[in-house]
């Protein structure tokens, strides 16, 4: 992953988290009815500088090292938490986004949140800097060990296979006049595509070329097929129909030519781009069609450059 | 020019993913052509402004990559084509301008047109 995609994919993870995938959830705390000394033994055995403070399970308040001083000054050790406790406290819901919880630590500058439940105001946790931290760490490096992992078995299917020659491939059916779902097929085949590990660059051209041919179909015809064949080093998509022909090929391979219905041209396509922008996004393009018997559009793309 | 800067200027509703409001885009096309989208937007970031609000707008964008739409004089897409683009991760706004308008706006602020980028 580049730098840039990095950080996009950490933002995104700041959203899609919640709080509760990184708060810790061993939080001590303090009763309200409890002293002063209390409080002062547990701040110094656990190393910590502030408690929250929960009475049957419900976050009332937070006590700090600098609350306790003050309580010290005004009624020496003896006094109860309540007295001294701040009972606002800003906290965080547990099913929150993870950014929300980064956006208070920016606007209060303070070093932990308390965590609650949305309706009871339980307390279930609590979460500072550094948890966030470790759980964006944590869950951009399962990503990454997920991706690499999935390219890693598609990509190397080549050489794990042994055979003179080896040919994966793909068949994608195609509904004639069902524009609705229009595109679709090759939005699937894009994405087998990456999950091989071919070149983004070379995707995106076989995209475009197999959706210009899908959208063909599906205006032209009752229905056909994509059928893609990915080798070694490039890749074949042959669009097939048993639909109409082309009456002339040569017409139809000049920009802006098109028999499209009204309908399609409503749709934003029909402009008469689709064989023209074909051959644009391929190596090698050919048609082999017949009237009244359907249509065979071969185009190839070199996956090795 | 990131997106949260363009709903700005487009006084733009979002529709779906505000989570991606940070990303940057390079350049921008208008169009209600997909044929014209298919066959000559530039690899790279791009923002597409259009009128036409059916799924095959979100096909056609994932085909090359586009991750930003606009629909213009408020139309407002149907379900099918906001599930769609939520899947792939795109971002939908929604504004009230023209088409004219809003390119205009949006070139004034210094975002360039596909043709103009050389990348």
């Amino acid at each position: 992953m580049t730098d840039n995609l990095t950080s996009l994919r950490i933002q995104e993870l700041a959203y899609e988290l919640r709080i509760a995938d990184a708060m810790s959830t061993e939080v001590i705390s303090v009763e309200s009815d409890a002293t002063i000394m209390n409080v002062r033994e547990t701040l110094r055995d656990k190393r910590i500088s502030g408690l929250p403070v929960v009475d049957n399970h419900k976050l009332v308040g937070i006590i700090s090292i600098e609350n306790l001083l003050q309580s010290v000054i005004t009624s020496g050790i003896e006094g109860r938490v309540k007295d001294s406790m701040v009972s606002e406290v800003v906290s965080v819901n547990s099913d929150e986004p993870l950014i929300y919880a980064v956006r208070k630590f920016d606007q209060f500058g303070y070093g932990r949140f308390p965590v609650v439940k949305r309706d009871s105001g339980e307390l279930v946790g609590i979460i500072t800097k550094g948890d966030i931290v470790k759980c964006l760490l944590r869950k951009l490096e399962v990503n990454f060990h997920e991706e690499e992992i999935e390219k890693y078995r598609a990509s190397h299917i080549f050489e794990d296979i042994h055979s003179d020659h080896t040919t994966l491939t793909f068949q994608y059916k195609i509904k004639g006049g069902e524009y609705k779902s229009a595109g679709k097929q090759s939005g699937n085949l894009k994405v087998n595509l990456l999950r091989l590990g071919i070149t983004p660059t070379i995707v995106r051209r076989i995209a475009i070329a197999s959706c210009e041919a899908e959208m063909n179909i599906i205006i032209f015809t009752d229905g056909g097929e994509l059928i893609v064949a990915v080798e070694e080093d490039k890749i074949k998509v042959n669009a097939i129909d048993e639909g109409p022909g082309i009456a002339d090929v040569e017409k139809a391979m000049h920009e802006g030519y098109s028999t499209a219905p009204d309908w399609v041209r409503e749709l934003g396509f029909g402009a008469g781009m689709g064989l023209p922008n074909i051959k644009n996004c391929s190596d090698e393009m050919s048609i082999d069609t017949k009237l009244g018997k359907g249509t065979n559009l071969e185009f190839i793309v070199n996956t090795r450059t | 020019m990131n997106i949260q800067k363009i709903r700005d200027i487009l006084d733009a509703e979002v529709i779906c993913g505000e989570r991606y409001m940070d990303r940057n885009v390079k350049m921008a096309c208008g169009s209600d052509l997909m044929s014209h989208v298919l066959a000559h937007i530039k690899e790279g970031d791009v923002l597409l402004l259009t009128g036409l609000t059916t799924p095959q707008v979100i096909y056609t964008s994932d085909a090359v990559d586009i991750k930003v739409i606009s629909f213009v004089r408020g139309k407002q897409p149907e379900q099918a084509t906001i599930d769609l683009a939520d899947e792939r991760k795109m971002v939908l706004l929604c504004t009230t301008l023209p088409m004219f308008e809003s390119c205009g706006r949006l070139y004034k602020e210094g975002l360039i047109g596909c043709s103009e980028y050389d990348g």
